[in-house]
């Protein structure tokens, strides 16, 4: 509560001498319209503009996809060229896990962590905007290709060397495509770990009184294990990028292969990075689906300690199984014995996981509402594609699957069945909070079957399209392959997945204007962030709650004189402290992260001195930033507000 | 703040505001360095495989290296952690004074060691070492070069700390004129560490005469004007009796500063180990 306790020394005195600031420092304080959204704080607000721009792009995405597969609908198709093609894969993947899925955990990180530990904002709010807005530098430079000569970057999501090379990859002088693929990646990283540094702190250090450890709901504990994940797994993709990055723009050698580099060399430190992320993705939605299934099988959580030290472990081991991505490139017996038993101990973990799952849903009274459907198509699709994992890390076996349609089929359904039914579950769960408003349970449904069967029929036939040998990243093979069938079911699959996700959508965009209004709590459900109203205050809480039992709000609902007369003692207490403490909406976030735009265009342009200027902009807003320091103001309550709160 | 500080008695190993008495910013930077760690483990790394894997065009690292060079700067170095340790605890008595004085000293030897690395850069480039010539050159230029922005990084923020003792305890404009003085800081930094490295280099190769010395200050009578000008500036602007805004509350910035400054003392004596005496063994 870094902010909270200094400013409440410092942020009073600072607001009586307010008059003398200068015009720099004044502190932004329009609570609605767009300099609000632009100087935000609120980790509400921030979540929201991450969910925003996350969906925006997992649309991008998809419509990438549905060009890959008009393009494979039929054998010979001339529908995009082979330059559009590899744009097309390269940009899916690129954007799916770094502008869509990695984003959207970040929303729900951002928007529901701090509700659930009982916190009225981040460790540091300012940051934490901060991050949001080195994520959209990252995001705009990634997609500028689609506007400029160069193009999109076309090298495949994890640029093997020597295609990233000039050599190779430099169609025409000044082709930037892959600079740009460089520096999208080397920022959205510094976003990721600034983020994360903060969630680590703000779970560490900003419980609500009673909030031990332990009785962490499973979402906060997920979120983390993601953030320790990213943490230590973005530093070795940001070396290997540092050193693309001076292979290309200063000629030096680590992956020049005429000049003694090793590509192999690549692939590690890539993978180094690349497995971890697949963690970073999945378990985010392993925590969603763990609020999900006891709230609506009224019960607990089944073997709660054992979910959270099997999310440990996961979190473990998948620094050591890295080199399973590489069977095929010959590192001999003895790395690949070790590297597929550390892939199939892996599965060991998440097997308890949804073992838990299937123990928490036994004999509960499952309420089929429409974010339990997806929990449901979580567990089911996320234990199809950790089977035909567990077939890969035997390496014989991979290294008949290597490189074609059945990893393609496998890790869709971990990513599709896994990461984003667990998203779009968890949108579902948390709209009536986060908008007051509910969605109906029949176009929720609706939309579950049609995304549920689409993506199946997409991607269910791609498992026998790899057994029969195509290759993935083929953007046109021939009639006589036997392919023709199980393309042309994969390509309807993906209209009617497309269609799923229109429907989705737009019961979402109509259910935010017109929806059924809710309560607060209207699932019933057992975690602190259900207490507030929908949606909730600016502060967050009228009174910080005290916990006493691991299912908070449930222990709150079972013994309400109890709470009602704690909330009130605690109440008066804070009052005579001076009321709730705020941080203060700042500029210098957005103003540092326009820098390191500015400087990353003309670097990637390879306009040094020009990049100097935009470094130059974004020191100044950092030195800005450091010297307005925190702020804060404080929020006094009126008797009405304060019953928002408590209504039963 | 510094007001408050004097009343009340500020306990440095316990902030009662955060579920488990660690206060915030240590948290960040200690959960930061664990990034940093896999971070100089990928560079280094890098190095020690390409060590494995030399090419033909490799210059013999025995015959580059200056070993009394780079112990004197790992030393230099060395030292400067200790200062910046002192500087901790003198912060956390409220020393305002001895504060600053720690923290000049650390800069200084911070950028003595950040000479050190341009002098022997320089050398390096005159015996042809580029990061193109050979793979050694790539993996010891990132490596070593990584290191320096962080110690260069690692200045930046002392002088940043340095100049944020001077805030008045009043509500005066300040903003501007700190950035004057980081101006003027940057100017006598980088004016002595071109004088003293191109002294160096003339040193090296004519010997230390009295008329290399002066045929060196001609040479440099523009940077050593600056440096010398700019001394006088910072000594003036450093002369303050005024109340300043700094003190106890602040010492948990100068911690995490010094946490930082410590973590790349040690990847430095990671990389003289593996990177330098590794070659001579």
């Amino acid at each position: 509560m870094e902010a909270t306790a200094h400013a409440a020394s410092a942020g009073t005195e600072a607001h009586a001498a307010a008059p003398k600031r200068s015009w720099l420092f004044t502190r932004p304080t329009a609570k609605t319209g767009i300099v609000s959204w632009l100087t935000t704080v609120d980790h509400k607000k921030i979540g929201m503009l991450y969910g925003i721009s996350a969906l925006f792009f997992f649309l991008v995405g998809g419509f990438e996809a549905l060009l890959i597969r008009i393009q494979l609908a039929v054998p010979n198709n001339t529908f995009i060229s082979h330059q559009t093609y590899n744009e097309m894969f390269t940009m899916h993947a690129t954007t799916m896990i770094f502008l869509a899925v990695m984003p959207l955990s970040a929303a729900f990180f951002n928007y529901i962590m701090p509700l659930q530990i009982g916190a009225r904002d981040v460790a540091f709010p300012r940051l934490n905007g901060f991050a949001f807005w080195v994520f959209l530098a990252g995001a705009i430079i990634l997609n500028i290709g689609w506007f400029v000569k160069s193009g999109a970057p076309d090298a495949g999501w994890f640029g093997y060397a020597p295609l990233t090379s000039k050599a190779y990859s430099d169609q025409f002088a000044g082709d930037m495509s892959t600079d740009l693929w460089i520096m999208g990646l080397q920022i959205l990283g510094v976003s990721s770990v600034i983020g994360s540094l903060n969630f680590i702190v703000t779970i560490i250090n900003m419980r609500a009184p009673g909030m031990t450890m332990m009785r962490l709901p499973v979402f906060t504990w997920m979120t983390l294990f993601t953030a320790f994940l990213i943490i230590l797994s973005f530093p070795a993709i940001t070396i290997a990028l540092v050193e693309l990055m001076m292979d290309r723009s200063f000629s030096s050698n680590f992956f020049e292969a005429a000049a003694g580099g090793l590509p192999i060399l690549w692939q590690h430190l890539f993978w180094i990075f690349g497995h971890p992320e697949v963690y970073i993705l999945i378990l985010p939605a392993m925590g969603i689906i763990s609020e999900i299934l006891p709230t609506f099988s009224r019960k607990p959580l089944f073997g709660y300690p054992i979910i959270v030290f099997s999310g440990a472990t996961i979190g473990f081991l998948g620094f050591g199984v890295w080199s399973h991505h590489m069977f095929t490139t010959g590192m001999g017996t003895m790395a690949t014995a070790a590297f597929s038993l550390m892939t199939m101990a892996i599965a060991v973990p998440t097997g308890v996981k949804i073992f838990n799952w299937i123990g928490t849903l036994w004999g509960g009274h499952l309420q089929m509402r429409t974010p339990m459907m997806f929990a449901l198509g979580f567990v089911w699709m996320f234990m199809f594609g950790g089977f035909s994992g567990i077939m890969h890390s035997a390496a014989p076996a991979d290294a008949q699957q290597q490189d074609s349609y059945f990893v393609v089929a496998h890790f869709h359904y971990v990513l599709i069945g896994g990461s984003v039914f667990g998203l779009l579950a968890g949108i579902h769960y948390w709209f009536p909070l986060i908008f007051g408003r509910k969605v109906s349970e029949f176009w929720g449904k609706l939309s579950f079957w049609l995304i549920f069967i689409g993506f199946n029929v997409t991607f269910f036939p791609m498992h026998f399209l790899g057994l029969n040998g195509m290759p993935r990243r083929t953007a046109v093979y021939d009639g006589n392959m036997g392919w023709n069938d199980a393309n042309l079911v994969s390509t309807i699959g993906a209209f009617i997945l497309a269609i799923g996700i229109v429907v989705y959508f737009a019961v979402m965009i109509r259910t935010y204007f017109k929806g059924e209004k809710v309560k607060i709590d209207p699932w019933d459900a057992r975690t602190l962030e259900w207490s507030l109203p929908t949606p909730p205050p600016e502060h967050n809480y009228d009174v910080l709650p005290t916990v006493h039992a691991r299912d908070a709000y449930w222990y709150e609902k079972t013994h309400r004189e109890e709470i009602a007369k704690e909330h009130a003692e605690h109440a008066k207490a804070e009052a005579s402290h001076g009321g709730i403490h705020m941080p203060s909406q700042s500029w210098f976030p957005l103003f540092a992260a326009i820098g390191l735009l500015i400087g990353a265009i003309f670097f990637v342009n390879h306009m040094f001195e020009w990049a100097i200027g935009g470094a130059a902009i974004f020191v100044l807003g950092v030195y800005f930033w450091a010297a307005e320091g925190p702020g804060g103001y404080h929020v006094h309550l009126d008797g009405d507000d304060h019953h928002d709160g408590e209504k039963h | 703040m510094s007001t408050h500080a004097a009343t009340d008695a500020i306990d440095h190993h316990h902030d009662h505001t955060t579920s488990t008495g660690i206060p915030n910013k240590k948290l960040f930077m200690w959960a930061f360095l664990a990034s940093d760690c896999m971070f100089f483990g990928t560079l280094i790394s890098t190095h020690l495989i390409y060590r494995l894997h030399q090419t033909p065009n490799s210059p013999d690292p025995k015959k580059l290296f200056s070993i009394d060079l780079t112990l004197f700067a790992t030393f230099v170095l060395l030292v400067s952690s200790l200062l910046v340790a002192l500087a901790v605890n003198a912060s956390q008595k409220g020393a305002t004074k001895s504060v600053r004085r720690l923290l000049l000293g650390t800069i200084v030897f911070g950028l003595t060691f950040l000479s050190c690395q341009v002098f022997e850069y320089g050398n390096f480039l005159h015996e042809g070492l580029t990061l193109s010539s050979s793979m050694f050159g790539t993996t010891f230029y990132t490596l070593t070069g990584t290191h320096g922005c962080h110690v260069a990084i690692g200045v930046f923020w002392l002088t940043l700390m340095y100049i944020r003792t001077f805030k008045p305890a009043d509500e005066r404009p300040w903003v501007l004129r700190s950035l004057g003085h980081l101006v003027v800081f940057a100017a006598v930094a980088v004016s002595c560490i071109i004088t003293l490295v191109s002294a160096a280099h003339a040193i090296e190769e004519h010997g230390f005469t009295a008329a290399v010395l002066a045929h060196a200050g001609q040479h440099n009578i523009v940077t050593i004007a600056i440096a010398l000008v700019g001394l006088g500036l910072l000594n003036w602007i450093g002369r303050t009796s005024k109340a300043v805004d700094f003190g106890e509350a602040n010492a948990i910035d100068i911690e995490s500063l010094g946490l930082y400054w410590h973590f790349i003392d040690i990847v430095w004596i990671v990389i003289f180990t593996v990177v330098y005496l590794l070659e001579f063994l």
